[in-house]
């Protein structure tokens, strides 16, 4: 099995890319800073028998994927396609700078979409695959501390269901991951609300919806229960509380 | 990017102080502005604390890659949030273990050399320290450097041991040691009394690479000092179990202790049962390496056993000059204190490691808990005293209580380590509560 990450410096994306390879994966670690990738494929060679290697891509160039995607599937096929990368900000700090607003609008919902369509026609020409987006709980509902965010994972997560829907009979299996509040360095400055995560049990429980296909999967799964009852809350508590 | 809130941090002992913590895979971005790193917080006392309530750390623990391994020399370079569970769960199966490990292994490798751990092998082969090839270190100056014992050896030597003093430990490199099998040969004994228990060691140390004992400080008298001594060796392939050893499920303590569990009856029925389930005087077999080196890790929060106040550990070396009946005397003077503890463990150490602040020298190290009550800066006073008078020191990994002038006077070296110091961090930057309080007590009065 070969397995693509963007995203894997960090994170969610370090610990799915130290499952995959503890269990033999070849790995193909994408992001923007080749040194950063250097020294994660130094850790996973320590950790698995098969290949690493490391391929520049920046979820802000897209002008580049095509490049990128062509030197990807084009050294062998890709069974998991994952895309952990994504930008974060706190709704005070979006509402501060809408430049950056629209940069993080722009890299985690249409750049990112950009990408899957182009992954898409690869693993479509390849004769099928897993792609693995990480979208977010944040765009479960209309919340106060994650508008912004929210909404670009709302948009990610709307998009990576119809994948679904009209390429799994092709083969093309999307997985869309919608994380809880799990305890990285993005989310090193919030406070843990009840129920967070580890990126080490997260990593586990993706890396098994990729060997089921499961479509949909919140992580911890606690977290579909619980966006189960925030969906449910009628507005006028959702004005109320801060979460 | 916004500063962490302010909040309460402790040590493995529980006493606690306020300060922001920062946390990032990038240890050399987020090093530019904290006063100090920590890694999994298993010090017992406030080596690992914020030294005031404005005080930024570093939490180390997701930089926590492999950098390289070399299989052919056992080099290992990693993050300095590396932990060292992590190290064993994924090179053990192939044959490698640690140089030195103390006896836990939910310890990051900066906190390895930070303190210059030791551990069941000190005899042999010294401290962690004595392992470490390289350093790379932000120093509070603001520059990265790497050092080693030929390169920057005095920044190295005081590093090794120098609680995360001398800058914040960003990469370390060691060598790891080829094991026979992953399972471990142990004799086990019962030993009557404090001289025969020091006898033992000694006579264990020539022909075994780890032996350590536990000791029952609640009975005198002719039982003074009883115990179960342990020694042992990496089992051979032939003798040991074809199977990896399964790490054991951790239990996790669910809940603080209340302060009365913790009471003479209780400590005084737990040694005797401890020295008693050891029925056979004598036992020897294979055992779990698990078990061997990090037994108290099977329990998860275990230091909630001594309530919410939590507890200090007192660890101290008696030196070899200070004769043999040291031990007793200090036994002695512990009982009549009453200073009751659960667990009182005793190792002979080798030789003095080079690190400028480390711990261990020749001798016989003594550690033991006591819950931080009123009562308690009073026994550790006085336990110091004896420490003093008989030319021992304790060790800053575990010490929460220690008065600076008493620090002073078991520390000789203490200068040596302050010129270190001062070169590669002028204005003084780094700094822990541990420092403010013993090393510049000085300084914290002027602010």
């Amino acid at each position: 099995m070969k397995t693509a990450i963007l995203g894997a410096s960090k994170g969610m994306g370090r610990a799915l890319a130290r499952v995959r390879a503890e269990r033999g994966d070849d790995i193909v670690l994408l992001g923007r800073d080749l040194a950063e990738l250097e020294r994660s494929a130094a850790d996973l060679r320590v950790r698995t028998r098969g290949t690493v290697s490391v391929l520049a891509c920046d979820l802000e160039a897209p002008d580049a994927f095509p490049e990128t995607v062509e030197a990807l599937f084009g050294a062998g096929r890709i069974d998991n396609f994952v895309i952990t990368a994504a930008h974060f900000g706190t709704q005070e700090e979006l509402e501060a700078d809408p430049v950056r607003a629209r940069r993080l609008l722009t890299a985690n919902l249409s750049n990112t979409i950009e990408l899957c369509e182009r992954a898409r026609v690869a693993m479509l020409a390849q004769g099928g695959g897993t792609l693995c987006v990480f979208s977010s709980v944040a765009g479960d509902r209309g919340r106060k501390p994650v508008g912004i965010y929210g909404a670009s994972k709302a948009g990610l997560s709307h998009y990576l269901e119809a994948l679904d829907h009209k390429w799994r009979a092709s083969g093309l299996v999307t997985i869309c991951v919608k994380p809880g509040f799990v305890k990285t360095g993005m989310t090193a400055a919030l406070k843990p609300p009840p129920f967070a995560g580890e990126p080490e049990a997260v990593a586990r429980q993706v890396s098994a919806a990729i060997d089921r296909g499961t479509p949909l999967i919140y992580t911890p799964s606690i977290w579909r229960w619980v966006m189960l009852v925030i969906q449910h809350l009628p507005r006028f508590v959702m004005r109320r509380i801060s979460f | 990017m916004s500063l962490p809130a302010t909040r309460w941090m402790t040590g493995w002992g529980l006493f606690a102080r306020q300060g922001r913590e920062l946390q990032s895979e990038s240890l050399e971005a987020a090093s530019v502005s904290a006063e100090l790193s920590r890694g999994l917080g298993r010090s017992y006392g406030d080596s690992s604390l914020p030294a005031a309530e404005q005080s930024t750390l570093l939490c180390t623990t997701l930089a926590d890659r492999i950098l390289g391994f070399d299989e052919a020399t056992g080099l290992l370079t990693g993050e300095a949030g590396l932990a060292l569970h992590e190290i064993h769960r994924l090179l053990m199966p192939r044959g490698w273990f640690a140089p030195v490990t103390p006896g836990t292994q939910f310890v990051t490798l900066g906190g390895m050399v930070a303190s210059d751990v030791h551990g069941k092998n000190h005899h042999k082969e010294g401290c962690f320290g004595d392992h470490v090839t390289c350093l790379r270190i932000r120093l509070g100056s603001g520059e990265v450097v790497s050092c080693g014992p030929d390169e920057r050896p005095d920044l190295f030597w005081a590093t090794v041991g120098g609680m995360g003093l001398t800058g914040h430990i960003l990469e370390v490199t060691f060598r790891m040691v080829r094991i026979p099998s992953p399972w471990i040969y142990q004799e086990s004994r019962r030993v009557p009394d404090i001289e025969s228990f020091i006898a033992g060691l000694k006579e264990s140390g020539p022909d075994w690479p780890m032996t350590m004992g536990w000791i029952d400080c609640v009975s005198g008298g002719s039982a003074l000092g009883r115990g179960i001594l342990m020694r042992g060796r990496w089992a051979e392939p032939t003798e040991a179990p074809a199977k990896f050893p399964a790490m054991p499920p951790r239990v996790t303590m669910p809940f603080f202790f209340p302060a009365w569990a913790l009471n003479p009856l209780s400590v005084r029925a737990f040694n005797i049962l401890y020295y008693w389930k050891h029925l056979a005087r004598e036992k020897r077999g294979i055992v779990s390496p698990w078990g061997f080196f990090y037994p108290l890790d099977a329990i998860h929060l275990w230091n909630r056993m001594y309530g919410r106040r939590g507890f200090t550990q007192y660890q101290c070396v008696l030196p070899e000059s200070a004769g043999q009946g040291a031990a007793r005397r200090f036994l002695e003077l512990l009982v009549k204190l009453g200073g009751a503890s659960f667990l009182c463990v005793i190792k002979d150490c080798g030789a003095e490691g080079r690190g400028l602040l480390s711990f261990p020298k020749p001798g016989i190290s003594i550690a033991l808990d006591l819950p931080l009550r009123d009562w308690t800066q009073r026994v550790v006073n006085e336990l110091n005293a004896f420490v003093i008078a008989e030319g021992g020191r304790i060790y800053l990994t575990k010490d929460t209580l220690t008065l600076p002038a008493d620090f002073a006077r078991m520390e000789p070296r203490l200068q040596a380590f302050d010129e270190v110091r001062r070169r590669y961090d002028p204005a003084r930057r780094l700094r822990s509560h541990q420092s403010e309080r013993l090393l510049d007590p000085a300084t914290k009065e002027q602010a």
